[in-house]
């Protein structure tokens, strides 16, 4: 029971309080590169997801059971690079063959985040929490959820922002950056909530 | 010196599995790609428009290769020459590709439509259209906001006395400001002949016509009785010709009281 609890205490936690974007500030360049339109925002967050329990599954037990026993961790960045990289490449190949749908809907982005750096951050992310292999997963699943999250909402606040009078001087990024600001801000507001929730 | 050795091992055999692993599995799951397919969609323009009616260039491309069509003329922003290009690849005879361009069909300027109230907001036809039918007299007429100026990729319209207008060189048909215009107002017509057309889509009786517009078509019938082809008729309370059968002639457009019919007088 405590281990369910746990865990969904993880998962809450990466999705709202440690939200990647908005309060980590990892993956800006595809949450300000491919916010415009709620499709497009939605099929990268949905590669994220995928991209990012994956190089989790992967990058842990290399973690463990090569550096770890080696003492090369301060390798972990380079190594883990390497491996998502491949990983993503494979993954292309694989469903490019058996999959060619997903592979057509996920296509454009999948290369995208081969070196993003919200993937390679929830994998050294959960090594420095020292999470076990359970809690690492839920973490990146929570992780590639709050990115869909902020993306999403964040389209909606783009949407909303290409009818606008906006002075010359803020057009484009600049109120990109202001708007993402203030929604950062937003997201102070669950600070503490799961940690009085579970009593953590 | 092991400090330093062991790393690198580690590293360069990580890296050599992750190599050997891309290179086997980029063999075991090969996708046969039909190389016909990529030599098509090298020839057409790449804009991914839809005027072909197939999901962008590559699903034309992809079609085109599987022999599902063999119409090599479809795609209208590469015209000729992509019809040309395409045939050489499929080893077919070239259709030959209609040169096409879209028409604004309305003249309210300024000078013809008054303004009945003083808009103030986003400049969007598309926002404009819901307060009160936008701030022209004539709710069927052009707002002249540039809504389809914003879509166009190969910037062939611009605003001219408050009307949007093609400028039919630039224009590759591709009927992306045909989808945006919230009052329909532009239609893909040919650009290789000569035809008389309406340049008015008031739905409303003469009398309310006259009142708002100097050059809307009243639907006095004029045209209707003039025409030697019978290729004009009246639909929804405006003259509509019929391309197909329109000579050219160029009666209607003598006897129109208002000049709302003009003969596109395009080169042959």
């Amino acid at each position: 029971m405590t281990m369910t609890k746990e865990l969904f205490a993880v998962l809450l936690t990466a999705i709202l309080t440690n939200n990647f974007v908005l309060c980590k500030f990892l993956g800006i360049c595809p949450f300000l590169g491919v916010s415009k339109k709620f499709d497009t925002a939605l099929g990268m967050s949905i590669a994220v997801i995928f991209v990012m329990v994956l190089a989790t599954a992967v990058c842990y037990p290399i973690n463990a059971f090569i550096l770890v026993p080696n003492g090369i961790e301060y390798l972990q960045t380079i190594v883990f690079i390497l491996v998502i990289a491949a990983l993503v490449q494979f993954v292309e190949t694989v469903l490019k063959k058996y999959l060619p749908d997903l592979y057509k809907a996920l296509g454009i982005y999948l290369p995208l985040i081969t070196t993003n750096c919200a993937v390679l951050g929830v994998v050294l992310l959960n090594i420095d929490n020292n999470y076990n292999f359970a809690a690492s997963i839920v973490n990146s699943l929570g992780g590639g959820i709050g990115f869909m999250i902020a993306m999403i909402m964040f389209s909606g606040v783009r949407e909303k922002m290409e009818n606008c009078d906006i002075p010359k001087g803020l057009q484009g990024l600049p109120i990109t950056l202001i708007a993402a600001a203030l929604t950062s801000c937003s997201f102070l507001g669950f600070t503490g909530v799961v940690d009085n929730i579970f009593k953590l | 010196m092991n400090q330093i050795l062991i790393p690198v091992i580690i590293v360069s055999v990580i890296g050599l599995i992750l190599g050997i692993g891309l290179a086997v599995s980029s063999k075991l799951f090969a996708v046969p790609v039909n190389e016909k397919q990529l030599k098509i969609r090298e020839c057409l323009p790449g804009v991914n428009c839809g005027a072909c009616g197939f999901s962008g260039c590559d699903g034309y491309a992809a079609a085109l290769a599987e022999g599902t069509t063999t119409e090599t003329a479809r795609c209208v922003p590469g015209g000729a020459e992509a019809s040309k290009a395409i045939a050489a690849v499929l080893g077919v005879k070239a259709e030959k590709a209609s040169r096409k361009t879209a028409v604004v069909l309305c003249q309210g300027n300024q000078s013809n439509v008054g303004t009945k109230l003083n808009y103030v907001g986003a400049d969007s036809c598309r926002m404009a259209v819901q307060l009160f039918g936008g701030p022209k007299d004539c709710v069927y007429g052009c707002l002249g906001m540039g809504d389809c100026i914003d879509v166009c990729q190969y910037n062939a319209l611009f605003i001219c006395d408050g009307v949007a207008r093609v400028n039919p060189e630039a224009c590759k048909a591709c009927g992306m400001c045909v989808k945006t215009c919230p009052r329909g107002l532009i239609e893909i017509l040919p650009y290789d002949r000569q035809f008389a057309y309406v340049f008015c889509k008031n739905k409303d009786k003469g009398v309310e016509t006259r009142k708002n517009c100097k050059q809307g078509c009243l639907a006095c019938t004029k045209c209707v009785r003039v025409c030697p082809e019978g290729a004009v008729s009246i639909t929804d309370n405006h003259a509509v010709i019929d391309i197909n059968k329109c000579i050219g002639c160029g009666k209607c457009e003598e006897d129109c009281p208002t000049g709302a019919i003009n003969v596109i007088r395009n080169k042959a």
